[in-house]
């Protein structure tokens, strides 16, 4: 079958032979992108794209699919199964650091996060969605079974369909996020076998988890969603994104030298593309003039995320790439002295307060432009067991009153829903504004607790969506020729772009039990205190009388007659 | 329970508590007295143990090396302090960026109530300068912290040099599940206590701080270094935190597993542990090392920059190096060593550190009384109050007081009142009267406060015992019956209530509370009673503390020294509880002296 499969690679390839095949089967394609881009930290971070795109479409009434030739045949199921229009999965171990790092191409939060656009056909979407979680669990050994309806939200506005369609109500929207969900080595070979050479030829032979997992940050995603063939968008397609981001720290890898090679990163090095690969690419940002070798002639230009940046590009779809030594090994070496630009915005979160009875959660968003202001969209998703007092919610930006032009909550339910609060805030320019909401921790049923109820619960980053002015001219016309990283996000006009910030997930202490011996035996001592002080103190207070005696059952009966006789009793 | 409900028996065992109440009350305050100092003695306590699973069975190999380093590193910090005249924050904040981590400050200041005379500070103006070392492949949920203190003069450079040669070291390593905060303190407490609660947004005293810039989640624990030489022959661990609270005592034993594995010599209130428990040597030993711990807790204060942390639920210690005449040394690369041992095991946590005790006394470090033991020494004296309240002669007048017509209640009302006025104005009046007084007398601000305090006090004495007599005139032999009752079952709930959260402060206000307030009555001979209530009222009680204190330290003093010392301890006091919100002050001023005085007033009545 893989034998078979690589002859359809080789004919993709080769367009001249395309009479030998089945039309359709000629539509699908796979492309693979590695980007490098030097930090200024010293840090490094590599990302990766491997799109697949299926050329077919069978939300169409009566179209059955049977036969898979790219796209992995588990997802192509799942789609058709549960009726989705569109799924975006992460796992992530680790936290960006925006403000050293920059923005990441695609964000993610820490943990997984999932959400999907059902088809609105879709009658029982909430049992579409258990069910989905519970397949997607297993086909990516995830805990994602842990998701139920007390995580699950509905955003109304903050997590629009990235691909062809424009659906707007969002009653066919799931979102949930598991921000306890620890991602290692099982969770990335799954995500490898999803590609169409695995891990045995292309950029993939990089992805090796020893090295990966040696990282500040990791996050590998997958992205489905319908694009257009073309650019008239005569047919559709079903496009297969799988990125994967990770950051090497300069520290902990050695020496803390600002030089950095492929096999410093990855512990190996590329010898070819992968084979069904229409094209295979390795970008990497010289904007700030790092030293690279080998040099290539070939440089690209692209506007992402509001910054012009410069890229070498090596093809390895073409021999000369590897060089004598059938392979290569990029050398990076910089200083990193000049300035970043800083993050236009960045958010964060905290929780203010001490003891267990109540709380606050602050969450600061900063926009750092110099002149414009322009508006975001906060999402925050928090669980039953914090008890928000929504009276209390405060958005101040310079020490103001900021008021959110839209607001939508949706209040939690004990032990149903979480809560759901997203606010449209206009951000003035330069300045931080701070949104503040009191909750009072919640008594858990001693069987709610976790196993480990002493670390505390978690709850989900917020999400903070803004189309932040860009400072150059952003590229709205879409062509097949874009590099991956920058043509995940449709760019709708020129001046500005889409950005997602997310905050670090929260640790919140409830108020837990000793679920140990101590309790009992303060259980058992109170009640022996109570029992025995009570007694004692009424034996001291009480006056007593003392009784007589009762007469023994005869004598009693003797009085009896006696009463009706109305002779005196005996005693 | 076939005693209390038969009649008969009951009556026996009435009569009996009646008869014998005085015996009883004197057995059982002898046999409290008795259980307190057997808690000492090492075959009635328990040896400690780790209870934290995740700290127990894991392996750690400690590595680091760089002590030599940190010692330059400390002459070159002391230059900057010098030239600095002070925090050399800028340097601080190079050394730390160029180190990894990620640097920020924040700036305090703080008008205190008034001056502070042993530290010599009034308007305390400083900068916090903290660095992050951001744990690999973590989501900034959980944090530890270490904590030097930048002091004035020459002492703690070798703190400050520690603390960034582990930064460095801890910055190299791949195996941190936790975020950990480096962070060098100005003008200690209060530069923490300025910390936290801008690490935590509040603000409960009224600090003023700039907001802090950079975070890292919950922190899970603390650890406080103070270091003032090159070597080191022992080192000390200070558990002792505001209000007397305690961290949870694996910390402790975290810090004992590692002096044993390194073999540094670690000591508590600075006494060695001694194996020699069967000699009455080596009792008398845990006997003041307990003593020291007890009176240490009992004042309420925070013995070290950790106390401050106890509060928002971070278990903290301090470890403090003492150089003394001994001849066994131990380096810095061994305190590292012990240090990052301690730093990575606390990451290896899965939870809060909560499966150990929280209250607890340690007669050594190897040693320790857990509260199941101490309590009852407390509730043998406890129990005297009780007993006094159930006896015939006060109950009976229990039923009458009741009664809304009979004058007992407004007899009792008024020197209640009264007392607690007292009270409040000893809590409100020394701080807020200062600028009168020290226009009129020829005393500086901290004498005026601490003056002022013991004048509302002694004026106290005078005041009440008369007041009954406003209302209802001459007063009744119920009167003072009823007001006997209040003031014991009053007691008895403070002193309760106290030795719940702070033993040995209960244990202590009740050892010298108690068998006054139990056998007090109008008809005893008043001058000597009274000379006798005095001698036992809460501020001799303050008075003893600190002679005994210096005593068990191994440093006494002369009687106008201690007089001196029990001046300033008072306004430490009152300065503790406005800078760092203590509470044994505002509990002395507006409870246990207001209830001494009911007490007073009862030996007055007539």
């Amino acid at each position: 079958h893989t034998h078979l499969n690589y002859k359809l690679g080789l004919t993709l390839q080769n367009r001249t032979s395309e009479a030998l095949t089945p039309a359709a089967a000629a539509r699908d394609e796979f492309q693979e992108e590695l980007v490098i881009r030097p930090l200024h930290s010293g840090d490094i971070y590599a990302s990766f794209q491997f799109r697949t795109l299926w050329d077919t479409d069978f939300l169409q009434e009566g179209q059955k699919v049977s036969h898979y030739r790219l796209f992995p045949k588990s997802l192509g199921q799942v789609l058709s199964k549960f009726s989705v229009r569109e799924l975006h999965i992460s796992f992530t171990q680790g936290f960006w650091r925006t403000m050293q790092w920059g923005q990441p191409f695609i964000p993610s939060p820490p943990g997984a996060e999932l959400w999907v656009w059902f088809h609105d056909t879709v009658s029982d979407v909430d049992g579409n969605w258990k069910e989905l979680t519970n397949v997607l669990s297993g086909i990516f050994c995830a805990s994602l079974n842990f998701i139920d309806l007390t995580n699950t939200v509905q955003p109304s506005a903050s997590f629009k369909p990235l691909g062809l369609g424009n659906a707007t109500d969002h009653r066919f929207l799931r979102y949930a996020t598991l921000p306890r969900e620890i991602v290692c080595t099982e969770n990335l070979t799954p995500w490898k076998k999803l590609l169409p050479c695995g891990s045995k030829a292309g950029l993939a032979v990089l992805l090796k988890s020893e090295k990966l997992f040696h990282s500040s940050f990791h996050s590998q995603a997958v992205h489905i969603r319908p694009v257009c063939q073309d650019e008239q968008c005569t047919s559709k397609a079903w496009e297969l994104r799988q990125t994967l981001n990770v950051v090497f720290d300069l520290y902990t890898a050695g020496q803390g030298k600002k030089e950095w090679s492929l096999f410093k990163m990855f512990s190996r090095t590329l010898t070819e593309a992968c084979p069904l690969a229409t094209s295979s690419k390795v970008y990497v940002d010289i904007t700030d003039n790092p030293e690279l070798s080998p040099a290539t002639p070939l440089l690209s230009q692209a506007v992402v995320l509001g910054d012009r940046r410069t890229y070498s590009v090596f093809d390895l779809t073409r021999a000369e790439t590897f060089g004598q030594l059938r392979s290569l090994n990029l050398l990076l070496r910089w200083k990193g002295d000049g300035e970043m630009l800083r993050p236009l915005l960045h958010a964060e979160r905290y929780v203010a307060g001490f003891g267990l009875q109540t709380g606050e959660i602050h969450t600061v968003i900063y926009n750092n432009h110099p002149y414009r202001a322009f508006p975001v969209l906060l999402m925050d998703s928090v669980p039953w067991y914090l008890q928000l007092y929504i009276h209390t919610l405060t958005v101040t930006s310079k020490s103001r009153d900021n008021k959110p032009s839209y607001i939508h909550y949706q209040p939690a339910k004990d032990r149903h829903r979480p809560h759901l609060l997203e606010m449209l805030i206009q951000l003035p320019p330069h300045s931080m504004t701070e949104v503040t909401v009191q909750f009072e921790r919640a008594l858990l049923k001693w069987t709610e607790y976790t196993p480990d109820p002493n670390h505390g619960f978690y709850v989900g980053s917020s999400v903070v969506s803004a189309l932040v002015p860009s400072m150059v001219a952003m590229n709205t016309n879409f062509t097949q020729d874009q590099p991956l990283f920058s043509s995940f996000v449709p760019v709708k006009e020129e001046s500005s772009y889409f950005v997602r910030v997310y905050t670090e997930p929260l640790l919140v202490n409830l108020p837990t039990p000793d679920f140990s011996m101590p309790y009992n035996v303060i259980c058992l001592t109170c009640t022996v205190v109570a029992v025995g002080y009570g007694s004692f103190y009424n034996l001291l207070t009480r006056t007593f009388q003392v009784d007589e005696p009762s007469l023994p059952l005869a004598k009693r009966l003797a009085n009896l007659i006696r009463r009706i006789r109305g002779v005196p009793l005996l005693t | 329970m076939g005693l209390l409900s038969d009649p008969s028996r009951r009556k026996v065992l009435t009569g009996l508590l009646t008869r014998l109440n005085t015996p009883i009350c004197i057995v059982c305050y002898l046999a409290g007295i008795v259980w307190f100092m057997g808690l000492a003695f090492e075959p009635f306590t328990l040896r400690t143990y780790m209870s934290e699973n995740a700290m127990g069975s894991t392996m750690v190999e400690e590595r680091f090396s760089s002590g030599e380093r940190a010692l330059s590193l400390a002459k070159e910090f002391d230059a900057h302090k010098r030239k600095a005249g002070g925090m050399p924050v800028e340097w601080l904040v190079k050394a730390m960026q160029s180190r990894g981590l990620e640097v920020f400050t924040q700036s305090f200041s703080r008008k205190l109530p008034f001056p502070d005379e042993n530290k010599e500070r009034y308007m305390v103006r400083g900068t916090n300068v903290y660095g992050i070392l951001r744990a690999p492949r973590a989501p900034r949920t959980e944090a530890l912290v270490i904590t030097a203190p930048c002091s004035p003069g020459n002492t703690n450079n070798q703190a400050v040099a520690l603390l960034l040669a582990l930064a460095q070291y801890f910055r190299n390593q791949i195996y941190w599940a936790k975020d950990i905060i480096f962070l060098v303190n100005e003008h200690d407490l209060i530069g923490t206590q300025a910390w936290l609660e801008g690490y935590h947004h509040t603000n409960i005293t009224g600090m003023e701080y700039s907001p802090l810039q950079g975070r890292a989640g919950s922190i899970q624990a603390a650890l406080s270094l103070e270091l003032s030489s090159d070597v080191i022959t022992s080192l000390d661990l200070v558990l002792e935190g505001l209000n007397g609270q305690l961290p949870n005592l694996d910390l402790a034993n975290l810090f004992y597993a590692f002096c044993q594995k390194l073999g540094v010599l670690c000591t508590i209130q600075g006494k060695l542990q001694r194996n020699d428990w069967d000699t009455a040597e080596g009792y008398t030993h845990a006997a003041q090392t307990m003593m020291l711990m007890v009176l240490k807790q009992a004042c309420g204060r925070s013995w070290g920059d950790h106390g401050l942390f106890l509060r928002y639920h971070i278990e903290a210690a301090s470890v403090r190096g003492i150089n003394s005449f001994r001849h066994y040394k131990t380096d810095a690369t061994t305190i590292g060593r012990l240090l990052e041992g301690m730093v990575r095991k606390l990451n290896n946590l899965l939870e809060r550190l909560h499966q150990s005790y929280f209250f607890y006394l340690l007669p050594s470090l190897s040693r320790f009384v857990s509260i199941g033991y101490y309590m009852p020494a407390f509730g043998l004296l406890a129990v005297i109050l009780l007993l006094r309240v159930s006896f015939p002669g006060l109950c009976h007048c229990f039923s009458v007081s009741l009664q809304p017509s009979s004058p007992g209640v407004l007899t009792v009302l008024t020197p209640v009142v009264i007392s607690h006025l007292t009270g409040v104005a000893l809590y409100l009046l020394p701080v807020h009267l200062q600028e009168m007084a020290v226009e009129h007398f020829p005393v500086s601000e901290t004498e005026a406060v601490v003056l002022t305090a013991i004048a509302i006090y002694t004026a106290g004495l005078a005041l009440p015992h008369n007041t009954q007599r406003l209302l209802s005139g001459e007063g009744t032999e119920q009167g003072w019956k009823v007001l006997k009752l209040t003031a014991l079952l009053y007691l008895a709930v403070l002193l309760g209530c106290t030795a719940l959260i702070n033993f040995s402060l209960g244990f202590i206000l009740a050892v010298t509370l108690v068998p006054i307030t139990a056998s007090i009555t109008p008809h005893m001979p008043k001058a000597l009673y009274a000379l006798v209530m005095v001698l036992l009222s809460p501020a001799f009680t303050i008075l003893y503390c600190v002679f005994i204190y210096q005593e068990l330290i191994e440093a006494p003093v002369s009687v106008s020294e201690g007089w001196m010392l029990f001046l300033s301890v008072i306004s430490q006091g009152i300065l503790d509880h406005a800078l760092y919100g203590s509470l044994v002050y505002p509990l002395l001023a507006l409870f246990i002296y207001p209830c001494w005085l009911m007490f007073w007033n009862i030996l007055f009545w007539n």
